[in-house]
């Protein structure tokens, strides 16, 4: 049988500089084209410098019918892109797609929803963008309100609405679609968990009937349950065609880290968000990890982070401390790191430049962007202080080394799990979840 | 599996229109202008009737200033009358031209987010302009009544002159909005042609006094025709059938253009935009 999804050699430039976020001016496409044309007068001209990036490099693989095939791969690999050129938004520069059958794309839900429009016009308005005929949206209309839980709002417009209502109603508006292949990206990241759990539902319960799924997620857990194939991406190629379950693995080993050190220094004298009592002491800061990506691309959940704080001390003393906070992006801090609560510091005074350093064995963050406080107290009081000094991203990693990505919570910890061997009597029921039995059973309902 | 087969390749150049996706994505479109209709009166006091008091408080001021201070004569029906038939028109033509150019930039989230024939877009934005023009229509009727101006056979031409205005219209809109997608300019030149397009276009004086050499080359503004053709169907006001040809004809032209423009221009929107 012929495949349903055919991606053959595809390849996507983007041209970087300004020209791809901000739309270019008659003047600058005169510029441009008279610079062109006088070579001569070139160095009168601003010289408008293009860089090329190739978002997709030959890209190929197939899909059969009924496979459920998740893309995997880290920010930037091209994900996105791949699923755009497929869902017809943009153009591929090189390579070809075959589609045999009709196709529907969630890249976002609740695109085309209208902030005054109400429930109900939304629901006719959003199904006829995703490829709907009337007469489908009014056969499926009562299921989908009744998916989404808000019958009483149906005719409030639906900027009165809460985020998490909006988001229902948007992805029960796509999930009633009747595509033969269908598209899904990151609509998981949204919604309460009680949600996201009847989604995961509804797309086994599509992936069940037969249809194409192409799923892409953050969420390994999702990935490695829903589908059957996995798919990874890195810069831009396949760099992984096989099981889902190999291919999470072959994800989360290329980011568990091998030996060696890489760093990342930041220069901390132009820092915007800054508070000084007299001079600006904080001078520097370095980060250094083990492993062989750098500290930038990001650390495996449970990789040591070392800091190196330079800074410099105006008059000699024994009495200063520097704390570093490590907030994330809601502002919530996660955890803070103070030499106030160093027990062994032994040293006289000093002045002059010093660095110090926090040693953190493992960083058991949950994956996420973290913004980092820094300051330096002296004499018991606040003498230099920087609000996101630097950034840190905390990526997957197999931390419990199951081969399974740890998905909830805010941070992972050691812990293990065994069975009574006596266990109490009269307990007529006896819970057995393991790590393992807890991961490859994926619903969320076991979020606790 | 179904028999639907699509192959998706680079596109560059010139590009046929899709009249098969079209028909299959055909309820969209009036959604679409449905959308633009429910959502543009929102909120306001006085809702739908913007519709009618725009071109009527514009034909009171226009007969106060043009008729009764500087002088204009209109070539035959009471002057109020007269400017609201060329007023009804080109508010039409005016409104429909902004919005549809501006149309890609607001819906830019649909556009970079899911795919259905974008050329639905610009051509909804103009066309859910049509009902307010009905609407208007419906108070010239009743203007004319109070005139005592009577309907004669040449209405049934209007239908004509309507359709022209839609093509000149969508037209212009199919081709202003695609580049903008690119360039922001035109943002800043269109309400300035509008400005510019009214002094040009017969409304607030009589076609008649067009200078007579030049009326040729005047023709080539599409709401030439569609102004004096309002006029000779409703009011029975002479027209120059070869001036109102090559208008015609212009209308038709601009549409086919910017369809044209559209399609070549649509691959880059979503990179763009």
């Amino acid at each position: 049988m012929e495949p349903i999804l055919e991606v053959t050699g595809i390849s996507k430039e983007y041209i970087l500089g300004r020209h791809q976020k901000q739309a270019e001016t008659f003047r600058e496409l005169l510029q441009r084209k008279v610079a062109g044309t006088f070579r001569r007068n070139r160095s009168l001209t601003p010289d408008i410098h293009r860089e090329h990036f190739w978002a997709l490099r030959n890209v190929s693989f197939s899909v059969k019918e009924g496979e459920v095939v998740g893309i995997i791969g880290r920010n930037g690999a091209g994900k996105s892109t791949l699923l755009k050129i497929i869902s017809r938004i943009t153009d591929p520069t090189e390579g070809s797609i075959t589609l045999r059958g009709r196709m529907a794309s969630l890249l976002e839900v609740g695109t085309g929803f209208h902030p005054e429009l109400t429930g109900r016009e939304n629901i006719y308005m959003n199904g006829a963008i995703l490829g709907m005929r009337k007469a489908e949206i009014d056969t499926e209309f009562d299921a989908i309100v009744d998916f989404a839980e808000i019958e009483q709002f149906l005719d409030t417009p639906v900027k009165h609405y809460s985020s998490g209502m909006y988001v229902r109603l948007a992805f029960a508006v796509a999930a009633h679609l009747h595509p033969e292949i269908l598209i899904v990206d990151e609509v998981l990241a949204v919604g309460d968990v009680t949600f996201q759990k009847k989604c995961l539902g509804k797309m086994s319960d599509v992936s069940k009937s037969g249809r194409t799924v192409l799923f892409v997620s953050h969420n390994m857990a999702a990935v490695e349950n829903l589908c059957q194939r996995g798919v990874v991406l890195e810069r831009g190629r396949v760099v992984f065609d096989g099981t889902a379950k190999d291919g999470v693995h072959h994800y989360l080993s290329g980011i568990s880290t091998a030996t060696g050190t890489s760093g990342q220094s930041i220069d901390l004298s132009g820092a915007k968000d800054r508070r000084s009592q007299q001079a600006p002491l904080l001078r520097r800061l370095e980060f250094a990890t083990s492993g062989d990506r750098p500290v930038s691309e990001g650390l495996a959940i449970g990789s040591p982070l070392k800091v190196r704080v330079h800074f410099d001390l105006q008059r000699p003393t024994a009495s200063f401390n520097v704390g570093l906070g490590f907030d994330n992006i809601f502002g919530q801090r996660m955890f803070t790191a103070h030499s106030f609560f160093e027990p062994n510091r032994s040293h006289g005074d000093v002045v002059g430049p010093q660095v110090f350093v926090c040693d953190i064995p493992s960083l058991t963050l949950m994956p996420g962007d973290y913004l980092l406080r820094l300051w330096l107290d002296v004499n018991n009081s606040e003498a230099d202080l920087i609000n996101d000094a630097a950034r840190i991203t905390i990526v997957e990693s197999d931390y419990y080394g199951t081969g399974k990505a740890p998905w909830n919570g805010a941070f992972v910890l050691r812990h293990s799990w065994y069975l009574d061997p006596v266990p109490q009597q009269g307990a007529v029921k006896q819970e057995t979840t393991s790590v393992e039995n807890k991961a490859a059973s994926v619903s969320m309902t076991e979020t606790r | 599996m179904s028999t639907f087969s699509l192959t998706i390749r680079p596109k560059r150049g010139w590009q046929p229109l899709d009249l098969r996706e079209a028909y299959l994505y055909r309820e969209l479109l009036g959604f679409l202008m449905w959308r633009d209709v429910k959502i543009r009166y929102r909120q306001t006091l006085l809702g739908g009737l913007w519709a009618i008091l725009q071109p009527l408080i514009a034909m009171a001021i226009f007969t106060f200033v043009f008729n009764r201070m500087a002088g204009v004569r209109s070539d035959g029906p009471p002057y109020p009358l007269f400017a609201f038939a060329g007023l009804a028109p080109w508010t039409f033509f005016a409104t429909a031209v902004s919005q549809s150019s501006n149309s890609l930039i607001a819906n830019q989230q649909l556009v970079s987010k899911v795919y259905f024939p974008r050329i639905f877009i610009p051509l909804g934005a103009a066309g859910a302009l049509l009902l307010d023009l009905m609407l208007s229509l419906l108070l010239l009727l009743v203007l004319m009544l109070y005139y005592h101006w009577e309907l004669t056979w040449t209405a049934l031409w209007l239908p004509v002159f309507i359709l022209a205005a839609i093509l000149a219209a969508s037209g212009l809109g199919l081709i202003l909005s695609a580049l903008n997608v690119t360039f922001r300019d035109v943002k800043y030149a269109v309400p300035f042609l509008i400005q510019m397009g009214l002094f040009v276009t017969p409304v607030i004086y009589p076609a008649s006094r067009l200078p007579g050499k030049w009326l040729h080359l005047l023709a080539l503004n599409p709401m030439l025709g569609v102004v004096m053709g309002f006029r000779y169907a409703l009011l029975g006001s002479p027209i120059a059938w070869d001036v109102a040809g090559i208008s015609l004809g212009m209308s038709l032209l601009l549409f086919v253009v910017g369809l044209f423009t559209f399609r070549r221009l649509e691959a880059r929107f979503a990179d763009f935009i």
